[in-house]
């Protein structure tokens, strides 16, 4: 029996050592992870307070306030959308330090607030008070996107990139070859295929959710869907990027964590990244799910209209266009 | 003359070190069935792929009617591979539909349904289905856009004899519609039964072409004789005869039977487990090469 175990334990460990791009990736993700959560997580000791400050670079202001610890302080350079940060409790306080007097906004009605104000002024008693009321959006409520986006991005990824990968593997995609369907005829209809499941799927959790968690989007329902479309659209097609030319499953796998992993911790699903450093929201601004999320959001919740989000939406098409165009471009129909 | 429905002409295909296809080159003419013949590794899938547009040539080219081989000539060819895996969960009638949908022109779903003999399958699982039946799904795909070239890469491989027997019927009947069938095989019994005319290949080269009959009768005398090896005494072997070793067996081919009789009772040879047949391809072949077809 040990001898048998053994034939085929040492068959299977050559098949993965010798599958050289699954073994990098399978090295490369978790180290990738583990680099990647530490510079997230990591670094400075945890604030327990966020405030704004109105200016584009914290660098080029000084307060004395600005030197408290455990408070966050972050650019806040436009100021009507940090007032409504404020209303909502998303941001504690929002200190505009360069007017004389210096002005703050606080909410009235926000605990944290309340303390946060009481630091500030112990370091500056000229700063002049201007209330802000309104309510705190529940973490359900604000979490509600992210969750609907993670499971678009996972639909969307996997559903394509394993289905695309079982078909070339079993030789159906050689079958399709031999026929006149073109690439692009292919590709489109998987596409499609993909999209009305996953808007399907989506509209149903929205409707489902909504209803469990009494949520009322602020913004149209409408615009909520081009979001889901578009959002859609480049996560397929960024998941036939990777399905386009690869036969080996476990390389493909490691390819689609490889994307989904950085997307799940920097994209906005569970936590905001707001007052990360600046090269972490330069990154996670590359990925098509941050735009998703942050354009759900402020329809959602702000009740953002088209020209608010258009910069999303476009980022959203242009990347489509991009990995469509490439996928078609290294697509391969069977095995090389 | 007629121009061939397709034509070879010089097709080589280079793999690193490997000459797959080496300057092969032959014409077929419409309604024919043409047999390419060999053992594994022959290259008669990558000669068949390239004729089907499937696989780019090193060198050399192919031609329909005439003409270079385009993206149009998918619309013209049916096509049955080796190895195919259709989509899961669709029945008989939905994969049919499915490739149907694809082409411009064809047969209805219900009439080559009913060609393939699938009626009573045809809402069953393709993943439900046995090695015979899989083939004669995968036969009815390759006709379903009416071609007027079908090709056949080694259909019957691994099928029993029966679903075998089965399959050449329907290839008969789908003959007599006139469509131009271009197939592979190592079953020189398959060839011999449809093929009109057939290229043997070996080594990515034709070695012989030309219609069976033809062939047989150009390489060989009218009767085969066949004997246990292990029953011709070394003495036998000094004989004036022509003899191949074909593994366990010796064959001699000759067209004076009676002589050469009479020299094997002279030699003293037990005559016991003699056979005399007529020559087959197999025989031909392994007369061309020195080795068995399925070796």
């Amino acid at each position: 029996m040990m001898k048998r175990m053994l034939a085929v334990w040492h068959a299977r460990n050559l098949e993965f050592v010798r599958d050289r791009g699954t073994l990098i990736f399978t090295i490369l993700l978790p180290l990738t992870l583990i680099v990647g959560m530490s510079f997230v997580f990591g670094g400075k000791e945890r604030a327990l307070f966020k405030v704004g400050v109105l200016v584009q670079d914290l660098k080029t202001v000084s307060h004395p306030f600005l030197k408290e610890r455990y408070v966050d302080f972050v650019a806040a350079p436009d100021r009507d959308a940090a007032i409504r940060k404020v209303a909502r409790h998303e941001m504690d306080l929002l200190l505009d330090s360069q007017g004389t007097p210096p002005r703050y906004w606080v909410n009235t009605t926000s605990p944290k607030g309340y303390i946060v104000e009481k630091l500030l002024l112990e370091s500056d008693r000229t700063a002049q008070r201007q209330p802000v009321t309104g309510d705190a959006v529940r973490y359900v409520d604000w979490l509600f996107p992210g969750i609907l986006g993670m499971n678009m991005m996972f639909s969307c990824l996997f559903g394509v990139g394993y289905v695309v990968l079982r078909y070339r593997k079993t030789g159906f995609l050689k079958r399709l070859h031999a026929t006149p369907l073109s690439a692009f005829e292919f590709l489109s209809a998987q596409v499609l295929s993909r999209l009305c499941l996953t808007l399907g799927i989506t509209i149903i959790l929205y409707v489902g959710v909504s209803n469990i968690i009494h949520f009322h989007s602020a913004g149209s329902l409408l615009l909520l869907f081009g979001i889901g479309l578009l959002g859609a659209l480049s996560l397929i097609a960024l998941g036939l990027t990777v399905a386009a030319r690869f036969s080996a499953e476990e390389l493909v796998g490691g390819l689609l964590n490889v994307l989904t992993w950085p997307m799940m911790l920097l994209s906005g699903i569970w936590f905001s990244l707001e007052g990360s450093p600046q090269w972490v929201q330069a990154i996670a601004k590359i990925f098509p799910l941050t735009h998703v999320l942050d354009a759900a959001r402020a329809v959602m919740l702000d009740g953002a209209g088209f020209t608010q989000i258009a910069p999303s939406l476009g980022y959203l098409a242009v990347t489509t266009l991009i990995f469509l165009v490439f996928g078609a471009w290294s697509f391969r129909w069977r095995v090389d | 003359m007629r121009i061939p429905i397709l034509e070879v002409r010089n097709l080589v295909k280079q793999y690193a070190a490997v000459t797959a296809v080496d300057g092969v080159s032959f014409a077929v003419s419409e309604g024919v069935c043409f047999g390419l013949l060999g053992p594994n590794g022959a290259g008669k899938t990558t000669t068949i792929e390239i004729m089907e547009g499937i696989l780019a040539p090193t060198a050399g080219e192919v031609r329909y009617r005439g003409g270079p081989v385009g993206r149009n000539f998918r619309e013209a060819a049916g096509i049955l591979f080796q190895k195919t895996a259709l989509q899961d969960f669709l029945t008989i009638r939905q994969s049919l539909a499915l490739f149907r949908g694809l082409y411009a022109r064809g047969m209805e779903v219900d009439e080559v349904i009913r060609l393939c003999a699938l009626e009573k399958l045809q809402d069953r699982d393709t993943r439900k289905l046995s090695g015979g039946q899989q083939q004669r799904l995968l036969l009815a795909i390759a006709l379903v856009n009416d071609p007027a070239v079908l090709f056949l890469d080694e259909p019957t491989t691994g099928l029993d004899p029966q679903a075998r027997r089965n399959f050449w019927e329907l290839v008969q009947s789908i003959k007599a519609r006139r469509k131009t069938i271009i197939l592979t095989t190592h079953y020189m019994e398959e060839a011999e039964l449809l093929c009109d005319e057939i290229a043997i290949m070996d080594r990515g080269k034709i070695i012989a072409q030309g219609a069976p009959r033809d062939l047989l009768r150009q390489h060989f005398a009218e009767v085969l004789l066949e004997l246990p090896r292990q029953q011709l005494p070394p003495a036998a072997r000094e004989l004036s005869l022509r003899l191949i070793e074909a593994g366990d067996r010796i064959e001699i081919t000759t067209n004076d039977l009676d002589g050469t009789l009479r020299q094997l009772m002279d030699a003293q040879v037990p005559l016991k487990e003699l056979r005399i047949r007529p020559p087959n391809l197999e025989d031909l072949f392994l007369e061309l090469t020195g080795k068995e077809l399925r070796a």
